[in-house]
């Protein structure tokens, strides 16, 4: 009993080990494994599409990286960073202190505003005061959670936490939120499908706070990871000069996505 | 569903529940007392080298977070029993539709994950509330909130658990007793208030415990639709400072010692109830 | 309200893009393959459990007993969180430790090494009452004919006891197959979280979820077809009790 026991248990190891062997040398690139048009979102075979897809091949391709996509739950993508089940975030996510203390950061890839939208049927402005004892949606573990928090959670109304952007749009639509905060190309595709253009509206844009708002998006990497950091930010500066940056993005895009 | 199974063999096997609290005196065995020495030293690692300057700052939100944990908790469960006799009762002598009706609910509720239940019930209602008039209602400022999805959810799971543990205790009562009741001349709902309902509650009461304290296992998945239990408390400890593990242990900390004190009030609570016969 | 027709789109469902039907047969995939893996894994570990509880010396009963309390006592989820995160970490670090070095483990390995964790606890206690429901006759006598501890427990104590185990173990089946969808709270693709995907990129999340609803109910029903075949063969003998 006990031999079989030990038998299966060493085959198992070495099953492991030998699964382990085989993918040593890839890059795992993870992001949230939820739709985030229009930078990923996954299509009905099964695979992920959209600007920030785009964006990932592009950069691996550039700095001659065997990246494997790995969609992880975006409340767990630090952890599982530091843990080592991916080896960077391609994810929308902002360069801001707080993260800077955990993990780092690539040069920045592109950088957008922060925008507010609310249904039709009520108008108020992106202000601390338009949106007093109104309930307010972000998603968890992001810039606009903790800006929520700091601007209006703390002048009378009151933030809802989501685990991804598209349950707070979702219940938006429903109209369990007054608004919802997140980046504003985010919150455009949403204005633009079938559920938004029915309910809600643009309310403008919130007032920058750099602090919290961070410095744009970067890649995500483990400290220490220098090599790997200098590749990207290389391979960033390399795609944004050869006009390969530029081509995908105005399939998406009719503005400068990169900002300033 | 499997009807042979007694239900409560794998409830006890998934639950901790009062025969397995230990006895004061079993602790002072030589080898337990290396193994607890061992144990403290483990727990004085985890506290001085890991990190847990956060939690004087969250104590007041933890605390809250237990407090909607344990109103989830009992608030279903006293529903889902509520529901659970008569969903037990058809099934052992109602009219053939109602019977096929319950048999029907246990089987769908029984047969699907609770995660996927709680999130039919809160998103997939709330996708088509834009279509109906729902929100002229007065029933909206309750449907706009998230708690009572879970309630709902939490219940009709319970519901069905112990829906399935009652037909067993309805069926169970021993025919004699309800005859003899009948031949006393008591009428038929009598009989159901006075002998068949207690007698039966008395069969389900050992199974009762066990389905709790599943019952609580299940409650963080509430957590999911932005109710703030304690689970989604230490998620927001882990979002707002990075770290990992720690709360986390905590939270594996607090359900323990929430399942600990529900086993040892069942416990009290068992043995203020006579057992004789059941 | 509207005509009801016009909100169900039934080609969302089809098998082949556009239709979603094929994402969410591959999550169920995912889900049968995690399920069996932890099922599997379990079963191993509530083997060695329930011996070691059961035969095992004091330190070894007390350890399996702490391992039982704890699953028993915390939420899957927490569970999951858990292991998903340290249980990994750990087992690299024990993997180095032992000179094979730092391995990549995978999502599928890591979810059924999770289930298998949860459900290794629960089988642990199922078969630990199952053994104890074995005459005692019926051991002493294969001790007295001279059959070594090993023989007895393969020849006699595991067939005779599996009859009062497969009621548990068929149970525990059906909740490894529910526990999978536990695994979406960690991003993996197994059937709750495709379907989650396909309902926020569709915003058909009524149709999506009652899908997904089905498949689990299909699965249960399937299963619990096969138990009950696996049942009668193996209480051939037994009077019926119920």
């Amino acid at each position: 009993m006990k031999k079989t026991l030990k038998t299966i248990a060493l085959s198992l190891a070495l099953g492991i080990a030998a699964a382990g062997a085989a993918s040593a040398e890839q890059v795992k690139v993870g992001f949230a494994a939820e739709p985030y048009p229009p930078f990923t979102s996954p299509d009905a075979s099964g695979n992920w599409e959209g600007w920030e897809v785009e964006f990932q091949k592009a950069i691996c391709a550039e700095a001659k990286l065997d990246c494997v996509i790995t969609p992880v739950a975006w409340d767990g993508i630090i952890p599982a960073l530091t843990s080592k089940k991916i080896d960077m975030i391609i994810g929308s996510m902002s360069i801001t202190e707080e993260r800077l203390k955990t993990i780092d950061f690539s040069d920045k890839y592109y950088n957008t505003p922060t925008g507010i939208i609310g249904p039709k049927s009520e108008t108020f402005d992106a202000t601390p005061e338009g949106l007093k004892g109104k309930t307010i949606g972000v998603q968890v573990s992001t810039i606009h959670q903790d800006y929520a928090n700091k601007y209006f959670g703390e002048n009378g109304a009151t933030v809802k936490e989501y685990q991804t952007q598209d349950e707070a749009n979702n219940d938006l639509a429903a109209g369990r939120l007054d608004a919802v905060q997140a980046d504003a190309i985010a919150l455009d595709a949403f204005l633009n499908s079938d559920q938004g253009k029915e309910c809600c509206e643009a309310k403008g844009n919130v007032k920058d706070d750099p602090a919290i708002l961070g410095a744009g998006v970067g890649i995500g990497l483990r400290k220490g990871e220098d090599e790997l950091k200098g590749k990207l930010n290389a391979a960033i500066k390399a795609i944004r000069e050869n006009g390969t940056y530029d081509t995908f993005s105005k399939k998406y895009f009719d503005f400068n996505i990169y900002g300033e | 569903m499997t009807d042979t199974t007694p239900p409560d063999v794998t409830t006890h096997a998934m639950a901790f529940t009062p025969e397995d609290l230990p006895t004061a005196g079993s602790f002072f065995k030589p080898h337990r007392i290396v193994l607890l020495l061992i144990a403290a030293a483990l727990v004085f690692c985890i506290v001085w080298f890991m990190r847990w300057d956060w939690v004087p700052q969250y104590l007041p939100r933890l605390g809250y977070g237990i407090l909607v944990t344990l109103a989830m908790l009992f608030s279903t469960a006293i529903l889902g029993f509520i529901l659970a006799v008569p969903l037990g009762l058809v099934q052992v002598t109602g009219p053939w539709p109602l019977k096929t009706l319950a048999k029907i609910f246990c089987t769908v509720i029984r047969g699907t994950p609770l995660l996927l239940q709680l999130w039919l019930l809160y998103y997939g209602l709330g996708s088509i509330f834009p279509q109906t008039g729902i929100k002229q209602t007065f029933l909206w400022p309750y449907l706009r909130e998230s708690w009572p999805y879970g309630v709902a959810a939490l219940t009709i799971s319970f519901a069905a658990y112990e829906g399935e543990v009652m037909r067993g205790a309805f069926a169970g009562v021993p025919a004699g007793e309800i005859e003899a009741a009948r031949a006393y001349g008591m009428n038929r709902w009598t009989v159901f208030r006075r002998i068949w309902l207690p007698r039966a509650i008395h069969r389900a009461l050992p199974t009762l415990n066990g389905e709790t304290v599943l019952q609580l296992k299940a409650t963080p998945l509430v957590a999911t639709i932005t109710v703030i239990d304690v689970y989604s408390v230490i998620s927001k400890v882990r979002q707002d400072t990075y770290i990992t593990y720690e709360p986390l242990l905590l939270l594996a900390l607090i359900y323990m010692c929430l399942t600990g004190i529900l086993v040892i009030a069942f416990r009290y609570l068992e043995n203020r109830i006579p057992t004789r016969g059941a | 309200m509207a005509d009801p027709a016009s909100f169900i789109n039934w080609s969302l469902l089809a098998l082949e893009p556009p239709g979603w039907g094929g994402v969410l047969l591959r999550g169920l995939m995912n889900s049968i393959e995690i399920a069996i893996g932890g099922y599997s894994f379990g079963l191993l570990l509530g083997i060695g459990g329930a011996c070691g509880k059961l035969y095992g010396g004091p330190i070894t009963r007390d350890l399996m007993e702490c391992y039982t309390t704890i699953v028993r006592a915390v939420p899957e989820l927490v569970l999951i969180l858990l292991l998903y995160y340290a249980g990994t970490d750990a087992l690299n670090y024990v993997l180095a430790l032992v000179g094979i070095g730092e391995v990549d483990i995978s999502g599928l390995v890591a979810g059924i090494f999770v289930i298998g964790v949860v459900q290794g606890a629960y089988t642990t206690e199922v078969l630990r009452g199952a053994i104890k429901a074995v005459p005692a006759g019926q051991i002493e006598a294969a001790r007295a004919y001279g059959m070594s501890p090993t023989k007895v427990m393969t020849r006699v104590t595991l067939p005779a006891m599996l009859p009062y185990a497969i009621p548990g173990l068929s149970n525990l089946w059906l909740i490894a197959t529910k526990d999978t969808a536990l695994l979406a709270v960690v991003g993996f693709s197994e059937l709750t979280l495709v379907t989650r995907q396909a309902a926020g990129a569709t915003k058909a999340y009524l149709l999506f979820y009652c899908a997904a609803g089905v498949l689990y109910l299909a699965l249960t029903l399937v299963s619990d077809f096969l138990i009950k075949i696996i049942e009668r063969r193996a209480r051939r003998g037994f009077v019926e009790q119920s």
